[in-house]
């Protein structure tokens, strides 16, 4: 694959902090346009760090020891805890207005008109369009859907999800994804998708990069990573995934 | 909502309450009193409160009451005037600090160390040697130190802030430095900002009338608090009113002004 047809390129990255020398070391990864890459690995295994870098938002004292990392294109990020990643005093309406404004030069009423429309888009309520709305008063899943909003208000090429659904309920977590899957249907932008949750990983991503300890274990599209996992790590996460009972059919 | 707000928090109503009196009685000093603060009756020196003379009169027969209410102009409006500027300094600077951090933060730490190691009574009698006394000096000396206190809550505050997730959010999304501190930075900082506004104010009052007492502060005749409290001092055995009055007052402001503060904590806090 060559740079011209990824939209993310990143090899041989490596990233140190003081304390501890190599918390990423030598991970290389590309994403094609369309393609959904998902990053997953046990809590420490230095996903988000390695999500953060090529944002360059990386937290203070950690920093790039090794290898490049090339964007072809626009990103937005989509953080884990919704709530937090909003500005508590300002209405959630007003805060992706003033994206919309900041990425197309256009008067505040056509921005709302195109909130308006992203709203809906993402099936929230039509109260928030009354502009009084603050992040604390929503509930996690539709703040979640907020910075979604606000997010593809940059019109990305790139999507960056840091473990989006971990801090929803499981039945949000569920809408969260069907909403991220028929976006990227419809919008055909790229997916960073990081997540430790290996089933919700193989929901959404057409490929897969196994992470432990700050180095690519594995690396292979789902379906052939999910059947025939070559390291134990792999063995180990798929095993760890909880199988849903299912009532009435003994074994 | 606001309003109702104010009316719940007990401490908030109280403390607006009592300054909105003291502002008014201020204000309408020259409708309110029969006196004018000048004139002098030395056929009526040193009278006790009374009827006639509702806290008195001093060594020149004039009015206490009256000249309390227009040292109340002098000194309210000296107490706000010389806060606008080291307010909109220090929350400036705090945010810049805060959120570019690294050698932005190093300069301006660097000078918050060096303005703080000011004396603050030392600089205004200098600068009232240098200009004159008068309101002048006090601005000018408080425009070098008095942002300091600012610069330092909000940046600490807007440092915290910066490590918060929506912070790097809004950098994510591609928003501009200035657009993020203006936004929500701005919004985020002003709350505690008022705060320490309110509990500022009181130490600048104090100061002012410090400095009318020493005699450097607001040339006489404009009635000041502080001169008037000076004033009585030499007939503080036998006519306790003069300087007893006005220390009232400042007290009177003081605790208005704390009330608001508390309040206003409260309400934020609760939010």
């Amino acid at each position: 694959m060559t740079a011209a047809d990824t939209v993310l390129n990143v090899s041989h990255l490596s990233l140190s902090s003081s304390v501890q020398k190599n918390l990423v070391s030598d991970v290389s990864f590309s994403i094609a346009p369309g393609e959904c890459l998902g990053l997953v690995g046990e809590s420490g295994s230095g996903k988000t760090i390695t999500l953060r870098s090529i944002l360059g938002i990386l937290p203070p004292g950690i920093v790039l020891t090794g290898g490049s990392i090339e964007k072809h294109g626009s990103c937005a990020m989509i953080f884990q805890n919704p709530v937090s990643a909003l500005d508590p005093l300002c209405p959630v309406v007003s805060q992706l207005v003033e994206v919309i404004r900041c990425h197309q030069k256009m008067s505040r009423e056509s921005a709302l008109v195109q909130a308006d429309e992203l709203l809906r888009m993402l099936d929230l309520p039509v109260s928030l369009e009354r502009l009084d709305r603050y992040p604390g008063q929503l509930s996690g899943g539709q703040c979640q859907r907020i910075m979604i909003a606000i997010a593809l208000a940059c019109r990305p090429d790139l999507l960056l999800c840091d473990e989006p659904t971990t801090a929803l309920d499981v039945t949000v977590q569920k809408q969260i994804i069907a909403v991220l899957r028929n976006l990227q249907h419809t919008l055909e932008f790229s997916m960073l998708f990081v997540t430790h949750n290996l089933a919700v990983a193989s929901a959404l991503c057409t490929s897969l990069c196994v992470m432990k300890q700050g180095t690519v274990v594995e690396k292979g599209d789902t379906k052939s990573v999910l059947s025939r996992p070559q390291t134990e790590y792999t063995k180990l996460l798929i095993r760890s995934v909880l199988p849903v009972p299912e009532c009435g059919k003994e074994e | 909502m606001t309003l109702k707000r104010l009316l719940k928090t007990p401490s908030l109503l109280a403390g607006t309450v009592m300054l909105l009196l003291l502002v008014c009685a201020a204000f309408l000093a020259p409708y309110i009193s029969p006196y004018d603060y000048t004139r002098q009756d030395l056929f009526a020196v040193l009278q006790p409160p009374s009827a006639v003379h509702l806290m008195g009169t001093d060594q020149l027969g004039r009015d206490v009451c009256t000249r309390l209410l227009y040292a109340a102009r002098t000194d309210l409006k000296v107490m706000v005037l010389a806060e606008i500027v080291p307010f909109c300094t220090g929350i400036f600077l705090g945010m810049l600090a805060g959120y570019y951090g690294k050698w932005v933060d190093t300069v301006i730490t660097f000078f918050t160390d060096i303005f703080i190691a000011f004396p603050f009574y030392l600089t205004v009698i200098i600068i009232a040697f240098v200009t004159g006394s008068g309101e002048h000096g006090i601005y000018i000396t408080f425009m070098l130190v008095g942002w300091i206190v600012f610069a330092k809550v909000v940046k600490g505050l807007s440092s915290a802030l910066c490590s918060e997730e929506w912070i790097a959010a809004c950098k994510t999304i591609g928003l501009p430095g200035y657009r993020i501190i203006w936004g929500h930075l701005f919004v985020n900082v002003l709350p505690q900002a008022v705060i320490v506004l309110m509990t500022d104010m009181v130490s600048l009052l104090v100061t002012v009338v410090t400095l009318g007492f020493l005699g450097i502060g607001i040339a006489p005749p404009v009635p000041d608090w502080g001169t008037m409290i000076s004033d009585g001092k030499t007939f503080i055995a036998t006519s306790w009113w003069l300087s007893v009055m006005p220390g009232c007052a400042v007290v009177y402001t003081g605790i208005a002004l704390s009330l608001i503060g508390d309040g206003l904590a409260d309400i934020w806090r609760g939010k």
